[in-house]
């Protein structure tokens, strides 16, 4: 049951995660503008800051009295806090550094003279992207992905923290080994959860590294 | 119609002021040294540049001007621009590459400029499946020539499109490009450090040295001054455009003529009505006050000389001969045969031509 709802989790916490992280990543690898580094840190902060306080922000902010939560709930009725969708946010937060920093070096890695070419194609800002850029840089992109998603799977103090350990609802695998290590007798169980989460988590790293491998000689590389 | 570049542009280390109005349709080629800011003047035509200062103007159709504001992005130019390193899009197929520029042109171009003629003209049909990192240097310029021509362009820019390619590759592409001049009423801009491309594709030549235009004008005029760098080169030479009007296979040779000049060369297979260019190097023109007996030259003709100008580090004077109305020589000789023979400005002489030094270039 854990095992699928981390899954489940970590899948939409990628989704929600990836357009902002390829927003930000070509924001970073491409355009000059004031407040870059300022950016740049905040993307960072996640991976600096203690998960515990992340989480905590995150109820600031989209808290059932937060300044975003309290909107949504009186406009869509929608409540994140110690909700299963909250609990893919907080994945999403934690592990956007990882996704854009991945996105934002193959964007970097991406030889401006062929974006200079498409223009002089008649190729405008966005067909450029979509159709040179992003493609270019898709390894990237999708190896940031699969780490986001295989980090997802051991999130713990932000999820803990914003989304509850709910079984069934919010409680992922960490938080199921953390809670069968405070049982009586639940050593066995922590066990069993710890190999599958051992298993999960190269299985995406090897993932990554077949998709980047596989895709580079589609890209005549 | 014509073809109007201005601009001025500061480098560390380079400022750049260049102008010159060609002619169009036509090829105008930059010709000067590496670094001379070529490359640069490519860049501003195709907009991938914003220069300090400068009007770029094709056929009536202002493309950017300072002095007005006015700045067309290089995606809404439709000036096609060949790199020097092809930079063909390494994820899609050659047609893909090919298809890239045509499917964002304007429907409504006239002269419209078709895949199946493209595909023709550069010899594409056996890549077109093929991905742009499995092609040689020559095929990947060919293909990067194709898709620039068929995003429809007013204007075609090439820069140094063979430069990164060894002499064999160079030989390859020549005549397409060649092929491509003929074919196409299209204005073409190349740039080049080649004085045997200058020679070739050129009907407008523009001199670039140290990030200035020194001198623009028909090809033929800018090679035979003696005044200008080109002249003083060891390999000087004039450029004869000439017809060809007869064969004389008995005596293997053939006929070429021009307002007035006629040159006889070693037979060439190309059919009478031929238009070509010849190439004739300054050092094997001979030149005589009178008709010599007994000789194996061909051709002796007559002329006028225009200019004499001396190389005293090279102890050599470059004679330019006036030939006909339109066409000249260029005469590398000792300053003593000058002074022997009396040669200045308007006196008559003849120069003779050997038919094995005639270079005959298209």
């Amino acid at each position: 049951m854990a095992v699928r709802l981390t899954l489940v989790v970590a899948a939409w916490s990628v989704c929600i995660g990836l357009p902002p992280a390829l927003l930000a990543a070509t924001a970073l690898a491409r355009w000059r503008f004031p407040g870059r580094s300022a950016l740049d840190a905040l993307v960072h902060l996640p991976l600096v800051l203690p998960p515990v306080v992340v989480g905590w922000l995150l109820l600031l902010t989209f808290g059932i009295h937060g300044v975003i939560g309290a909107e949504l709930l009186a406009w869509f009725g929608v409540r994140l806090a110690f909700t299963r969708a909250g609990a893919s946010l907080a994945c999403a937060v934690m592990t956007f550094p990882l996704m854009v920093r991945a996105m934002r070096l193959s964007l970097e890695a991406v030889d401006p003279g062929f974006d200079q070419a498409a223009r002089t194609l008649g190729a405008g800002r966005f067909d450029r992207f979509v159709t040179i850029t992003l493609p270019l840089a898709a390894p990237g992109v999708l190896v940031g992905a699969i780490t986001a998603f295989a980090a997802s799977l051991g999130e713990f103090g932000a999820v803990i923290t914003f989304a509850a350990n709910i079984p069934g609802e919010t409680q992922t695998l960490p938080l199921a080994i953390y809670t069968a290590l405070q049982s009586p007798g639940g050593e066995a169980t922590a066990a069993r959860l710890s190999l599958i989460s051992v298993g999960l988590a190269l299985g995406g790293l090897l993932a990554a590294e077949f998709a980047a491998r596989r895709l580079r000689p589609l890209l005549g590389r | 119609m014509t073809l109007s570049l201005a601009f001025r542009h500061a480098f560390p280390g380079l400022a750049l002021d260049i102008a010159f109005d060609a002619p169009t349709p036509g090829t105008t080629v930059l010709f000067g040294p590496s670094g001379a800011g070529k490359s640069t003047a490519a860049a501003v035509v195709a907009g991938l540049l914003r220069p300090l200062r400068g009007r770029v103007a094709i056929d009536g159709t202002v493309l950017a001007d300072s002095d007005s504001g006015r700045f067309l992005p290089p995606e809404r130019r439709r000036v096609g621009l060949v790199f020097q390193e092809a930079r063909l899009f390494p994820h899609i197929s050659v047609l893909g590459n090919l298809r890239y520029g045509l499917r964002r042109a304007p429907a409504d171009t006239p002269q419209r400029i078709e895949l199946a003629q493209v595909i023709d003209l550069l010899g594409l049909a056996a890549l077109l499946a093929r991905r742009p990192g499995t092609l040689s240097g020559g095929e990947r310029q060919r293909v990067a020539i194709g898709r620039a021509l068929l995003s429809q362009p007013r204007l075609l820019v090439m820069d140094e499109p063979l430069a990164s390619l060894d002499a064999p590759r160079k030989a390859e592409i020549l005549p397409y490009l060649a092929r491509l001049k003929t074919t196409l009423a299209l204005p073409i801009l190349y740039i080049t450090h080649a004085l045997e491309e200058v020679s070739r594709l050129a009907d407008t030549l523009v001199l670039i040295e140290a990030g200035r235009s020194l001198a623009a004008g028909p090809l033929a005029d800018i090679v035979s001054r003696g005044d200008l760098p080109l002249a003083a080169r060891d390999d000087a030479a004039a450029i004869l455009f000439l017809r060809v009007t007869a064969h004389d296979p008995a005596r293997r040779l053939t006929c070429l003529q021009a307002d007035g000049l006629m040159l006889l060369v070693p037979l060439l297979a190309s059919p009478p009505g031929t238009a070509l260019r010849v190439r004739v190097p300054a050092r094997e023109v001979i030149l005589a006050t009178e008709i010599p007996g007994g000789i194996s030259v061909h051709n002796i003709l007559p002329g006028e000389v225009r200019a004499v100008t001396e190389d005293a580090a090279r102890h050599a004077a470059l004679v330019e001969v006036a030939l006909g109305s339109a066409s000249a020589l260029l005469a590398r000789v000792t300053p003593d045969a000058v002074a022997r023979l009396c040669l200045g400005p308007g006196a008559p002489v003849l120069a003779l031509v050997k038919s094995m030094a005639v270079e005959v270039l298209v």
